[in-house]
């Protein structure tokens, strides 16, 4: 039984070098020519951080940033909170009325074209403005309505995936104990769901933060996101700052992913060892 | 010279080996999975390994198909060494546990799945699969998809494909693993008939002694790695070589003691736990002195109100614990030094009442006994 | 249902009605206006003066579609490069999927937090990333200069080429989820069997593992061509002025010619050719589901 698993042949892990050598070469690259002190992005000329003091002193990309970033959160709570009650109604309620559509509205945002819902979203939006006054101006409203839209998607997929494999008798044993529904949910289901939630949330938060297209579409004056200034500086050709944003970002995306892997990690290891000490008492 | 293995000089009354495990180990990082068995499977016998999850009898099977190597020693398919052969170019199949039928496939398809290796041309393969089809009377479910049949016909499918491709060993992984107690006791026996049909030499692995004892012709005993008995179902039951033997099947009571008596037609033995002696109806060859323990099976230990006569492999003791069974129950008797034999009791009358003299209940004071010829003497 | 069940259930479905279906009906509606020079752009369709309503179904902008080339060929080639990047995506992506899934349990986490992991950063400088490499005095062709295997630097950014790479890049992790996911599931047992039967590994995979994974596959090349049919980022980066893609062409019609009707009847068409796409990924969805639901 010990060879059911872990064969990796020289084939599978020629197949695995060459898959993420390919997903990271580019990154690598890119964050190491951040620490070019050539504007020229391609050829070397010595160390230096002074991209790094550029970019700070970047009022336009740090306003970006900052808006970008309170999007991001606005919109990856309620997305995580539709989410999370769509999972609900979708994993837990039995069939209804509607379900088809609904499971449809759930998953069709996962696979839309981008220029789709941006454009789509913004002509509601005007029709709204025309035929009853909202939203009056579009801007960081606009952009959070949007994000949180396909964000609650994405929040859908891992939460329901958890719901699903949700060991029910948990739940009855609290129920049996004297608790209600709402109080079954809020003690039980939710603190044992929580890393998904957890996840889910991340995972709408970055979407949000990365999101060019949609909010090109509906955002208005003054609501200028990251991706939107540093899609016009790229569209303008290479540019070292550019690079240092994106070390940034890869670091702190990096950092956050590897903490997590570790923590979950340590605890499984830790969960393991207890259960063996167990075992020999 | 790998090739003449004890195997060839079969006379008249010795059947033909058909496989022969010669001192086979499987070291997993230093942890000895199996250690150091050798084995012969009879030609046309189904032989059973049993033993505990864990004693090595799966790691042996896996072995034996092709899907581990042995770390020492050799395997002999009729006098072929193919240690070193890969699974799918061994003349052996297998009857998974669970089964393992493909999902993607029909019934047909399944059975004819491995008959396409054989370079077979497409009517014979047809014919083939209509055959064992017909041999597990799965005839009508040809076109079904495994998770449209219920477990016995989805075992009997698996039998079907295990033995399409007229194997020279077949193999069965815990075989009744998947079914209900009341489906297992059916498919054991038509199983067996099959196998027997077939005439293929069938090794059998499984935890269940039951099982082993309805299907196979031989057992051999598992623990730790090592083969402890190997034998006929009756001889491992009613002569076990060895404490854990006797202890893994069925229920026995163990007396240790010391040899007190040593005659020529029988021995005596003294045991603490016993006022009386045990006496054992043949000889055994020791000392004096050396320790010994004797096991009695519970069905063989009389219970009575009244003293027996005989002057040994007696005793007196109170019951303290009754379990109704049905055809028999069992009675737990304590002995005066706090010894607590197990006696099984066989519920001959349809009696109703208390007032049957032979019915005993909670803390009576009863007799027990057992003939010269119950016990056996274990020295390991 | 309860009011706490209908409270759960509405609110998410409200959410959905209003701004992810109503703005497709408006979409279609605003695609039969006609463009005027006003704010916002385009005209109403119904109109009610002197108690008679007049419906203006304008069918110009699906004309135009038809009878500029541009757009005819857009949306062939738009089809055609998503088709073929994701194909490339599932012959990179399978053999990573199927050494992940062979991977010991705990190496397996690891590995597959490592192709999620660049999909969490930027998407936009994901693509930037292949500019540097790519530029004519890129790091590429300097290397391939350098080590004198070309002599001239090659034309590698604003091609095809560099539109198929971005695409395949970008999305990969999208193929090798759902196959991984699936992959994982198999149960070793059915290899086992079909070795058994006399099956080599080579002809096992192609019986048993690979119709096995028919699930996986689809739901992965339906999460890469559906995105990449309307994709903007990649072509306005990576391709040149000939790569026509529909999702730049969408683009263009809106911010720079300001043709908010053509746009919609170019989105509209777009939808009408993915439909049957995203139907096979909702079915594919659905059934995942039911499935995990059984247990």
């Amino acid at each position: 039984m010990a060879s059911a698993s872990g064969q990796t042949g020289w084939l599978g892990r020629l197949a695995l070098a060459a898959g993420f050598t390919f997903l990271y070469a580019p990154i690598l690259v890119l964050m190491i020519y951040s620490f070019n002190e050539s504007r020229l992005v391609t050829v070397w000329s010595g160390f230096s951080t002074k991209w790094y003091g550029e970019l700070l002193n970047n009022e336009q990309m740090l306003g970006a940033a900052w808006t970008s970033l309170r999007i991001a959160a606005m919109s990856a709570t309620t997305a995580l909170l539709l989410g999370t009650l769509a999972s609900v109604a979708l994993v837990r309620f039995g069939r209804f009325r509607g379900k088809t559509l609904f499971t449809g509205m759930m998953t069709a945002p996962l696979v839309m074209p981008e220029v789709i819902t941006g454009l789509s979203l913004l002509l509601l939006f005007v029709t709204l403005a025309q035929s009853v006054g909202w939203p009056a101006e579009r801007g960081m409203t606009t952009i959070w309505i949007a994000h949180t839209t396909f964000g609650m998607a994405y929040v859908a997929v891992v939460v329901s995936a958890r719901l699903r494999e949700f060991d029910r008798s948990l739940e009855e044993a609290a129920m049996d104990l004297g608790a209600n529904r709402l109080g079954v949910f809020f003690r039980v289901t939710l603190p044992i769901i929580s890393p998904a939630l957890f996840s889910g949330w991340l995972l709408a938060f970055t979407l949000s933060l990365d999101d060019l297209v949609i909010a090109s579409f509906v955002a208005g004056p003054g609501s200028t996101t990251l991706p939107m200034v540093v899609f016009s500086s790229v569209r303008l050709g290479v540019s070292p700052e550019v690079n240092a944003l994106a070390t940034i970002l890869v670091g702190l995306v990096a950092t956050v992913s590897l903490l997590g892997w570790w923590v979950m990690r340590r605890r499984e290891l830790q969960r393991q060892l207890d259960m063996r000490r167990a075992q020999a008492q | 010279m790998p090739n003449d293995v004890a195997v060839e000089h079969s006379d008249s009354v010795t059947p033909r080996v058909k496989l022969a495990i010669r001192r086979v180990t499987k070291d997993y990082d230093g942890f000895k999975a199996v250690d150091d068995v050798s084995l012969e499977i009879r030609q046309g016998e189904i032989f059973a390994l049993l033993g505990a999850s864990g004693c090595g009898k799966s790691t042996l099977l896996r072995m034996l198909a092709g899907f581990e190597t042995p770390t020492e020693g050799e395997i002999y398919l009729d006098g072929t060494l193919i240690n070193r052969m890969p699974a799918h170019e061994r003349p052996i199949n297998m009857m998974f546990q669970s089964y393992a039928l493909f999902p993607h496939m029909s019934v047909e398809q399944n059975i004819a799945f491995g008959l396409k290796y054989d370079r077979l041309a497409k009517p014979a393969i047809r014919d083939k699969v209509q055959e064992v089809l017909g041999l597990v009377r799965m005839t009508d479910y040809a076109k079904r998809k495994p998770h449209q049949l219920s477990g016995g016909q989805q075992q009997r499918v698996a039998l079907a494909r295990s033995l399409a491709k007229e194997p020279k060993l077949l193999l069965l992984d815990e075989p009744m693993g998947a079914l209900d107690k009341k489906l297992r006791t059916q498919m054991q026996l038509e199983i067996v008939d099959i196998i027997e049909e077939v005439g293929v030499t069938c090794v059998m692995v499984t935890h269940d002694q039951e099982e082993a004892m309805t299907m196979a012709s031989r057992v051999g005993i598992m623990d730790a790695g090592v083969i402890r008995q190997v034998g006929p179902p009756h001889e491992v039951y009613e002569q076990p070589n060895c404490r854990m033997t006797a202890e893994f099947i069925g229920s026995v009571n163990i007396f240790e003691g010391t040899l007190a008596v040593d005659e020529a037609d029988h021995v005596e033995i003294a045991s603490p736990a016993l006022a009386l002696p045990l006496r054992i109806g043949h000889g055994i060859t020791g000392s004096l002195g050396m320790a010994l323990a004797v096991a009695v099976r519970p069905e063989k230990i009389r219970v009575s109100r009244e003293a027996p006569a005989q002057p040994h492999n007696a005793a007196r003791g109170k019951v303290v614990d009754i379990a109704y069974l049905g055809s028999h129950s069992i009675l737990h008797i304590a002995l005066p030094g706090d010894k607590v034999v197990i006696a099984s009791v066989a519920n001959t009358d349809r009696s109703v009442a208390g007032d049957d003299a032979e019915r005993f209940t909670w803390n009576d004071e009863v007799h027990i006994s057992w003939s010269e010829h119950a016990g056996v003497v274990l020295t390991s | 249902m309860g009011w706490g069940r209908r409270l759960v259930t509405a609110t998410p479905y409200l959410w959905l009605l209003l701004f992810f279906l109503a703005p497709f009906i408006i979409v279609i509606k605003i695609s039969f206006a006609e463009t005027l020079i006003a704010q916002p752009p385009f005209s109403d369709l119904a109109q009610y003066v002197d108690d008679v309503l007049t419906i203006n179904l304008n069918l110009f902008n699906y004309i135009d579609l038809y009878e500029y080339d541009l757009y005819l060929t857009g949306y062939l080639s738009s089809l055609k490069i998503a088709a073929i990047a994701t194909g490339i995506c599932l012959l990179v992506g399978y053999p990573v999927a199927y050494a992940i899934s062979r991977l010991p349990e705990h190496s397996r986490n690891l590995a597959l937090m490592l192709v999620i992991l660049p999909s969490w950063t930027s998407f936009l400088i994901r693509i930037y990333a292949w500019i540097g490499l790519l530029k004519e005095n890129g790091l590429i062709n300097n290397a391939l200069v350098g080590i004198g295997i070309i002599d001239e630097p090659l034309v590698l950014l604003h091609t095809p080429f560099a539109v198929y790479l971005g695409i395949v890049y970008a999305y990969l992790p999208f193929m090798i989820l759902p196959i991984y996911t699936n992959l994982v599931k198999h149960d070793h047992r059915l290899l086992e069997a079909a070795a058994d039967l006399g099956a080599s590994p080579v002809g096992a995979f192609f019986k048993i593992t690979l119709p096995l994974s028919v699930g996986g596959i689809i739901a992965g090349s339906m999460l890469v061509f559906i995105p990449a049919v309307g994709e903007f980022v990649i072509p306005e980066l990576l391709g040149g002025p000939d790569t026509l893609m529909i999702g730049k062409l969408l683009w263009n019609e809106f911010f720079n010619a300001r043709n908010w009707p053509g746009a919609s009847a170019v989105a509209v068409v777009m939808l009408v050719l993915l439909i049957v796409p995203i139907t096979i990924f909702q079915r594919y969805q659905a059934r995942e589901m039911e499935e995990a639901q059984r247990g």
